[in-house]
């Protein structure tokens, strides 16, 4: 073999080889999330009725196909507007997932940030954001959620600026702390003694060597946040009607539960069961393949 | 010892007064709580009557220090609803959060605590995954949904369980259940690791070099120790079901705190909803001080400390 075909299929082993990365996927999560985040993205083509119109001719309270009165036009059933459920937890699927995902961004946005400044500048800076940090995780995450989604009034883009406004504080606790210890390492010094602005020693230096714990922690944040989502629908301060949302089909189901009508709360419940499941199993695979000290652990 | 409990009470008070300004500002900047009080389509004029009523026309560091007078003289505002003082009809639903929350913390301590230790003294046994498996559905299974899928399961089909109120200990399984579920989770994972590492440290090696039963050093030994924080973490998740059980005492129409909070939600009571919340970070900063300082006094090393 000559020289020269072992320098033109180098790139392809280094693209194969960084395909391998595929061996350790973690399964299970995936085999869960992908499905959940395909029908959330095509949920208009996939969804087989209008989730917030009744269907014409349908009764209501129709349990699942496979019940003494269930019929196949409608899989899952119908809800009290004689909705269909299956649309209903298909549209459902796209809130939770927007909210989880967003609100948690939004939440590690704003942690991220105010931990680094805390702990790179430090100071009155640092008193000041650690200070509000301890004040805001004083309230029970949701009580606070309740509070301010009862004072700024539902939608579902509120829910995920408020699920962000009270999910940052443990972002800026771990940020700020690997910081603190960073601050002193010799790269960072060097960087100071070179001339590099602040701006620059956060966004360079910093930075990058905090994103695999914000990343960690952001996996584990979502199933908290889209829980969170669940709670205040359920409550009816979160997702307003006619929207279709997990946690408020939990709330219509709810009276029909003492006549047994089993449908309208087992399914959207087991919903957020598994999405949930599959963001936390993800994220200890995150964290293991992140962080090596954990894989004891 | 005294200039750290100084500290430490120094700091609670900061953190009581930015809660209690970030609550004051939030009510305000997201609109006029007036509107949010009252009935849709309400005429301008009797806007007004409820707002000079409230005081809410005054200038805001006048309203400012008015609700940080109620905080401090304990009342807490007056509900606009009950016309009572926030602190009186939160102490009235007190005894109830507390047997609710008491029922809860068993139930967490009854489920977390043995399979913490069977997986911490067993590591990567079927016992340990087992162990996983509890805590991975504690954080998945909402506790609200679980308390749903119970009252399905023992009050509709089996009927052995009331759905919802308050009464003799029937009454309570299926709320406790629900709400000590999450936090069952949360004490496994704790005891777990808090026992691994108590097993690792030099005098549990030293017992089991002496020849001591491995029982008698699980038992004696590492477990007394590794309790520490897995109680500490009980007595504050205590104070955090207090007042955070919203949905639960929904659910199950428990006369609660967090039931409260949701009554004063859906009357549009804003006063009762903005003194509850501010109850709720009053007792949980002041337990947090407790734990502080019960600490420093049991381990010096942590005095020294900033």
């Amino acid at each position: 073999m000559s020289v020269t075909t072992i320098q033109s299929i180098a790139p392809a082993i280094r693209l194969l080889n960084r395909l391998r990365i595929g061996r350790d996927l973690p399964l299970l999560p995936l085999a869960i999330l992908v499905p959940f985040v395909l029908i959330a993205m095509f949920a208009n083509v996939i969804a087989p009725y209008d989730p917030t119109e009744p269907i014409p001719g349908a009764k209501i309270f129709e349990p699942p196909f496979w019940a003494p009165g269930g019929s196949v036009h409608t899989l899952l059933g119908t809800d009290y507007q004689s909705r269909d459920v299956l649309s209903r937890l298909i549209f459902g699927a796209r809130v939770s997932l927007i909210v989880g995902v967003v609100g948690t961004i939004v939440a590690g946005s704003i942690g991220t940030t105010l931990g680094m400044l805390a702990g790179y500048i430090g100071g009155w800076v640092d008193q000041l954001i650690m200070r509000v940090t301890d004040a805001w995780l004083a309230l029970p995450a949701i009580v606070f959620a309740i509070f301010l989604a009862t004072m700024v009034g539902p939608s579902m883009w509120n829910i995920v600026i408020i699920l962000g406004c009270v999910y940052w504080t443990r972002y800026a606790r771990v940020i700020r702390g690997e910081v603190l210890s960073l601050r002193e390492r010799e790269f960072v010094k060097l960087a100071e003694i070179a001339g590099a602005s602040r701006t620059r020693v956060i966004l360079r230096h910093i930075l990058p060597n905090v994103t695999n714990s914000a990343m960690v922690l952001a996996s584990l944040t979502i199933g908290v946040v889209i829980i969170a989502e669940a709670s205040l629908s359920f409550l009816g301060v979160g997702v307003p009607p006619p929207q279709p949302a997990w946690g408020s089909m939990l709330a219509d189901g709810r009276s029909m539960l003492m006549v047994g009508d089993w449908w309208l709360t087992i399914f959207p419940g087991l919903c957020i069961l598994l999405v949930v499941l599959a963001t936390q199993l993800f994220g200890d695979w995150l964290r293991i393949r992140l962080d090596p000290q954990q894989r004891n652990l | 010892m005294g200039q750290f409990v100084i500290r430490r009470t120094l700091y609670a008070i900061v953190t009581l007064f930015i809660l209690s300004l970030t609550i004051f500002t939030v009510v305000r900047l997201t609109g006029d709580p007036v509107t949010l009080m009252a009935e849709p389509g309400a005429q301008e004029a009797d806007l007004a009557l409820v707002r000079r009523e409230w005081g809410l026309d005054r200038p805001w560091p006048v309203q400012y220090a008015a609700f940080v007078k109620n905080i401090l003289t304990g009342e807490l505002g007056e509900s606009f609803n009950y016309e009572m003082p926030v602190s009186t009809l939160y102490f009235q639903r007190l005894p109830n959060s507390l047997e609710l929350a008491l029922a809860a913390t068993l139930i967490s301590f009854v489920i977390g605590i043995p399979a913490g230790i069977v997986s911490a003294v067993r590591v990567n046994s079927v016992w340990d995954h087992v162990g996983k498996t509890i805590a991975l559905l504690g954080l998945s299974v909402p506790g609200f949904w679980l308390g749903l899928v119970m009252i399905l399961v023992f009050s509709v089909w089996l009927r052995w369980l009331p759905t919802s109120g308050q009464g003799g200990w029937r009454n309570l399984v299926m709320p406790a259940v629900a709400l000590g579920w999450y936090f069952a989770a949360s004490l496994l994972r704790l005891t777990r690791s808090s026992m691994l590492e108590v097993l690792r440290s030099e005098y549990i090696k030293l017992a089991r070099l002496k020849g001591l039963p491995a029982f008698a050093v699980i038992a004696m030994h590492a477990f007394k120790n590794a309790l520490i924080p897995v109680l500490t973490l009980a007595g504050i998740n205590l104070v955090v079901m207090l007042n955070a059980a919203v949905i639960i005492e929904v659910i199950f129409a428990w006369p609660g705190i967090g039931r409260l909070l949701y009554e004063g939600i859906f009357q549009r009571d804003f006063p009762l909803v903005q003194g509850v919340v501010m109850e709720a970070g009053v007792m949980i900063v002041l337990i947090n001080l407790l734990v502080d300082i019960l600490y420093a006094y049991i381990d010096p090393r942590i005095r020294l400390t900033r």
